[in-house]
């Protein structure tokens, strides 16, 4: 498994991580990784520790998480991004809509 | 057990009590038969009657099995048609022979009715197969086609759309691999009214068609709204709000885009999501990086979305260099990436400033990576200005109604002057009288520069002389921001009034502002030519209208333009 989600005890953390390339490939497991929740929860963390790379269509995969988890009301942090990830979000300006560390 | 449909089966055998016993056999099975006597007999009716199966004796006269096996086999092409040998050889030289004829399997002599029926299902199954993995080979085959047909079309539909512009101005040098629209890389080039340039790289999230669809929207928004003089803000806003519009969520335009003004010598930039693009200053050989300061388009709402944008002067001949990630994402065999350090590389021994692309595309050989069709790279330079041409509009309509004795007023106030742009619906108003529109540069150069002054130096009190040097330049704007973000009241009014004169007609505009104005005779004295950085605009206004002059103080601009007779 590519994706792998973890939801805390109380459900209100939703830990989504991701391990190798987080590309197009990865669009099915990624969606039902929140989509097949019953609650939604509280707060939503992207795990890349292990993500080696990450292109424009992952990016297309985090905005629809944003959207599902409320749009403009949500609250999703990407903790673990290596440098070479960070540099992508960066380009992209994603640390305006994500809380990226 | 399944009921087998039944099959048309030959049977080839010299025997005639062999034949009769055989054909029994099978047909009790439920099959039809035809029979034959030998070879070639065999062969013709294989021909004439397209059987889907053959049970074949190997020693027949006339022609033996093995040839018929073979001719039967370049007969039935690609399809399978199975030949069963039927056989009391037992050495297994001859069996080999058997199979190595065509033949698919052999039955032993005395024949057993079980195994013969159990062959003949098995050599069904088989051809049955072969045919599906046919059907679907060419089914297959069909699509791509199919799909690269309707890849062409929409290529060369793409083509005309991204290229309708100025890409092939002089001063525009661009590469882009042959399909890398399709995977979301847009190109786009157009001059404005007043002669300045804009342009656009894109690129969209994704590949193939879904990638491509986005390009038709933004470019239309591109060249229409830089057509009628918009500027580089309403543009990006209307860009981002058609995307967000129509896009889905996770699909986005990463863009930078530029309005090279040659008349200013000033390029404005705004790069959303893009790597960084070049100013390339020839005078001292420096690149100063423009790079991405914004969420890329169609993700932002409309209210959210921000149109900040960077103004950087320019020397003649400097020029601005911008790259899609195809550049820097390119990868070697152990997915390593080309990356922005290898290409400053590039930059740094790059010798003939006409070769850069040459020498990009080479390190890329070099680097070994895997050739990808998303490579964009464009160059503009600056020219002088006379040397940058606008071609003329071409209008449709007949001149009949053209509105030739009328004035009108606008006065716009502070919150309007923050965002509101009126130059384009200004210059639409004007250029409904015919005789205008062939110096519809010229106007839109000189009601430009007027509202800015008016707007700049007049409601919002900036100084031009900050515009002596790069630094002071980028401080101007930031000034220009800062101010017009704190606007509270003030206000620019113009007066346009249109009147038969002769054979044609007269134009007056009279621009004024709430500002405190300035030393009109001491600007005035100043010569036309040789103006460096600043206080360009009143030099540009005397030289492209007739009695251009300033009064109450410098609060009130006026200049006039006439068509069809000599001024």
């Amino acid at each position: 498994m590519s994706v792998v989600t973890e939801v805390s005890p109380d459900g209100q953390k939703l830990t989504i991580a991701i391990k190798g390339r987080f590309d197009f490939g990865r669009h099915q497991e990624f969606r039902e990784s929140y989509e097949k929740l019953n609650a939604k929860p509280e707060s939503i963390v992207v795990d890349l520790k292990e993500a080696t790379y990450l292109d424009s269509s992952a990016l297309g995969m985090l905005l629809l998480l944003r959207d599902h988890a409320g749009g403009d009301e949500s609250h999703i942090r990407v903790v673990n991004s290596s440098s070479d990830v960070k540099k992508i979000l960066a380009i992209s300006n994603f640390d305006k809509l994500f809380d990226i560390s | 057990m399944q009921a087998q449909e039944p099959l048309t089966i030959l049977i080839a055998e010299d025997s005639a009590a062999d034949r009769l016993l055989l054909s029994t056999i099978v047909r009790r099975q439920g099959h039809q038969v035809l029979t034959a006597a030998n070879g070639a007999e065999a062969v013709d009716l294989f021909r004439r009657q397209q059987p889907s199966l053959v049970l074949m004796d190997a020693m027949m006269p006339v022609m033996d099995g093995f040839e018929a096996a073979r001719q039967i086999k370049l007969l039935a092409g690609e399809t399978l048609v199975p030949i069963i040998f039927l056989t009391s050889l037992t050495e297994s030289e001859a069996l080999v022979r058997c199979l190595e004829a065509g033949g698919d399997d052999f039955l032993a002599k005395p024949y057993n009715q079980v195994i013969l029926a159990a062959k003949i299902k098995a050599m069904d199954r088989l051809r049955r197969l072969q045919a599906t993995v046919l059907q679907q080979r060419d089914l297959i085959a069909r699509h791509h086609d199919y799909l690269l047909n309707e890849q062409r079309v929409a290529k060369a539909v793409f083509d005309k759309v991204a290229h309708s512009g100025c890409l092939n101005a002089p001063n525009i040098r661009y590469l882009q691999s042959p399909y890398a629209l399709f995977n979301g890389d847009l190109l786009l080039a157009a001059y404005t009214p007043a002669g300045d340039m804009h342009v656009l790289l894109g690129d969209f999230t994704g590949h193939g068609l879904p990638a491509a669809v986005g390009a038709m929207p933004l470019a239309e928004v591109f060249y229409g709204m830089t057509a009628k003089g918009y500027g580089l803000a309403e543009t990006l806003r209307e860009m981002n709000a058609k995307l967000k519009r129509i896009l889905p969520v996770d699909m986005f335009c990463c863009a930078t885009m530029l309005c090279l003004s040659f008349q200013r010598r000033s390029v404005e930039v705004w790069n959303g999501g893009m790597p960084d693009g070049y100013l390339h200053r020839m005078a001292t050989g420096k690149r100063v990086p423009l790079p991405s300061g914004h969420l890329p388009l169609g993700i932002l709402s409309a209210e959210a979305f921000d149109d900040h944008t960077d103004v950087h002067p320019m020397a003649s001949g400097d020029r601005i260099f911008l790259l899609s990630d195809g550049v820097i994402d390119t990868s070697d065999a152990n997915e390593q990436l080309f990356g922005v350090e290898r290409l400053q590389q590039v930059f740094a021994a790059n010798r003939e400033a006409d070769r850069l692309f040459e020498d990009i595309e080479q390190a890329l050989r070099d680097f070994g990576g895997e050739a990808r069709d998303d490579v964009s790279m464009v160059e503009v330079s600056l020219l002088e200005y006379a040397a940058a041409q606008t071609p003329a509009p071409v209008y449709s309509d007949s001149g009949q109604s053209s509105p030739l004795d009328w004035s009108v007023s606008f006065e716009f106030r502070g919150s309007t002057l923050k965002r509101f742009n009126p130059l384009p619906y200004l210059l639409q108003l004007l250029l409904e009288v015919h005789g205008l529109r062939a110096q519809s540069g010229a106007l839109y150069s000189v009601l430009a520069e007027l509202y800015s002054n008016a707007l700049e130096h007049g409601v919002l009190g900036l100084d031009s002389s900050l515009k002596r040097d790069a630094a002071g330049f980028a401080l101007y704007y930031q000034q220009r921001n800062d101010r017009l973000e704190a606007l509270q009241d003030g206000f620019v009014r113009v007066h346009l009034q249109v009147r038969p004169r002769g054979e044609g007609g007269c134009l007056l505009i009279r621009v004024e502002d709430s500002g405190k104005g300035f030393d009109v005779a001491k600007v005035m004295a100043r010569p036309l030519e040789g103006l460096r950085l600043s206080g360009r605009g009143v030099g540009l206004v005397r030289q492209l209208g007739h009695n251009a002059c300033w009064m109450d103080e410098g609060r009130s601009a006026c200049v006039e333009f006439f068509w069809g007779i000599e001024a």
